[in-house]
């Protein structure tokens, strides 16, 4: 089983976005990991091993497309547990979903993964497509907003469950194919892998955390570097961003020091009840 | 000149009620490409929606087939894509539902065309507006090329409103193939409440809920003001919650008359999902919880203590007329 997971940096969702002259200044900003996409990592390492601390089989490939500072969040995934790193030189503000999945889909052709595993969005952008647009590309079946992935022990199917407005969808579909997951992914029963794990097998409810061992073992992993142009695909953007702009902000309000006084607060000046 | 095609999820009664902004938002871009609007309906038995679609748009395209009757997006988007070429249309358009999310880019992907995500505005014939970094930005957008795809926010827009029946073609599907993709079944969520996209009134709790079972009095406060129950992205962490019920970045985004937040700090990612809301009340026994800063109402205080009272305030208040 061969797994490639997509890595992209975000800044600190935490901190306070700086807003200037209809532009983002990103220049203070402190990079991490997509924490969608540390789920996929998460995904993508638990498809491969038997069971916690257990024996692994298959490999798993993390790919980025950005500047060269990248390779700090590559480094991390590395540390927690794949085997090797691309990164795909790029300025991710130059990109569109629709660029980075072009970008994907050629890679995808040169290494030819049995399973593409993606956060379901990343939290910058907000946008939710590269997935479905790069299994669109492929001509892939895909299998969006993961909270649960059986591998078949015959590695040619995979079922899944999806987090859907009316509840909860299950879903096979064959191998090669693309993924993307959402926060259940993480549950103790919700990866596994038919022909490693058992169904007993209980995974800790959260993406691991890089051990010294981890860390120390991944000093000597190969982050491979690529040119955007070695890949031959038009990265042009088919969306530009124009201008940022603050959203409207809203006022607080006043503290109400009873619940007698909220009801009637609610009742007479808001009218909603 | 051109027209744009809307997407509309519908079931065997009509279109869906989540489809219905997708409408006012591709009457507004129609206006600027100076075309029309036409309605996509896919499915199996899809008569009553094509009917019902019909009341919003001037042409309606039906993908009617048994091999359509699930919402797959590996066979719904080449319809989505043929309807765009079919039509000579120059945007898609659709509601950012889960459906949508799914099968949108994977339809902008076969069509070779850009695609903005959860626009809120129709700026110009290729410009929106959009949220970014959990709405603390507002994004505006151009997409370039023959043809873009954009998914709507459902609460940015108001519904489309029913006028003169437009006609409906059946198109004669292709060959479809799911590319061994296979729909093994949906457990859906039984719910007597509203849809939480659609509810006047939104109760929501967080991870001060400390447990599921303590949920049960966030629905009787639900159930006795007619609204739908959510929940911050921290409950549903903690399992105390399905999924389905998050409000925020990574979930739905809601737009009620009343939200009623319970026992949530208030991350920017929750903010993200409610702060549209018209009448904002907050609960929480920590008052410098940030959730106070977007609250219309801030009450100090446990849910323990709270909850229980306000659902007796408001019996009292029903009760006196």
């Amino acid at each position: 089983m061969k797994i490639l997971v997509t890595c992209k940096r975000v800044p600190n969702p935490e901190h306070k976005l700086k807003l200037a002259g209809g532009q983002i200044d990103l220049s203070t900003a402190s990079w991490q990991l997509n924490p969608f996409d540390e789920y996929a990592v998460e995904t993508a390492l638990r498809l491969t091993e038997k069971g916690k601390g257990g024996e692994r089989s298959g490999e798993v490939v993390a790919v980025a497309i950005g500047p060269k500072e990248v390779a700090q969040q590559l480094r991390g995934v590395l540390a927690m547990g794949a085997d090797r790193a691309i990164l795909i030189g790029g300025d991710d503000a130059a990109l569109d979903a629709t660029a980075v999945a072009r970008v994907l889909a050629a890679l995808v052709a040169r290494e030819k993964p049995d399973l593409v595993v993606l956060g379901k969005q990343t939290v910058d952008g907000d946008s939710n497509q590269v997935g479905q647009i790069l299994a669109g590309l492929l001509g892939w079946p895909q299998a969006t907003f993961l909270a649960s992935i059986h591998l078949a022990a015959d590695g040619k199917s995979a079922t899944v469950t999806r987090e859907v407005d009316a509840g909860v969808e299950e879903k096979r579909v064959r191998l090669p194919a693309v993924v993307t997951v959402d926060l259940r992914i993480i549950g103790k029963k919700a990866v596994r892998n038919e022909a490693l794990a058992s169904a007993e097998t209980e995974w800790e409810e959260t993406q691991r955390y890089a051990s010294l061992k981890g860390i120390m073992a991944a000093k000597k992993k190969e982050i491979k570097d690529v040119a955007l142009a070695e890949l031959g695909v038009d990265a042009t953007a088919a969306m530009k961003v124009k201008s940022y702009e603050a959203p409207p902000v809203r006022k607080a309000g006043a503290r109400v020091a009873s619940v007698d006084e909220l009801v009637a607060k609610l009742h007479d000046e808001a009218k909603v009840i | 000149m051109a027209d744009v095609v809307v997407f509309c999820e519908s079931d065997d009664k009509g279109i869906r009620s989540s489809s219905l902004p997708a409408l006012t938002a591709g009457a507004a871009l129609a206006k600027q490409l100076g075309g029309g609007v036409c309605a996509v309906v896919i499915g199996s038995g899809t008569g009553a929606a094509a009917a019902d679609a019909a009341k919003y748009a001037a042409r309606v395209l039906t993908y009617d087939d048994a091999r359509l009757a699930a919402p797959l997006a590996e066979t719904w988007a080449p319809q989505l894509a043929d309807a765009v070429k079919r039509v000579g249309a120059g945007a898609l358009l659709g509601t950012a539902t889960s459906t949508g999310k799914d099968v949108l880019p994977r339809a902008a992907a076969l069509l070779g065309a850009g695609m903005a995500s959860d626009i809120t505005a129709v700026v110009a014939a290729n410009r929106f507006r959009r949220p970014a970094y959990a709405g603390n930005a507002i994004e505006e957008v151009e997409i370039s090329g023959p043809v873009l795809v954009a998914s709507v926010r459902q609460t940015a827009f108001p519904p489309a409103t029913p006028g003169a029946a437009g006609a409906i073609e059946a198109v004669a599907v292709a060959a479809v193939d799911a590319l061994g993709a296979e729909l093994v079944g949906l457990h859906e969520t039984k719910s007597t409440r509203p849809d939480l996209g659609e509810a006047k009134v939104v109760v929501s709790g967080g991870r001060g809920m400390r447990a599921g079972e303590n949920f049960k009095i966030l629905e009787e406060l639900t159930d006795l003001l007619g609204g739908a129950l959510g929940a911050s992205r921290a409950a549903c962490d903690a399992g105390m919650v399905p999924n389905d019920l998050q409000v925020g970045q990574t979930g739905k985004v809601v737009a009620p008359q009343l939200y009623i937040a319970v026992a949530i700090s208030g991350a920017i990612q929750h903010l993200a999902g409610m702060k549209g809301s018209k009448v904002i009340v907050a609960i929480n026994k920590d008052p410098e919880a940030p959730i106070f800063q977007v609250a219309d109402y801030g009450l100090v205080d446990t849910w323990e203590k709270a909850v229980p009272a306000l659902i007796a305030g408001i019996k009292k208040l029903k009760a006196s007329g």
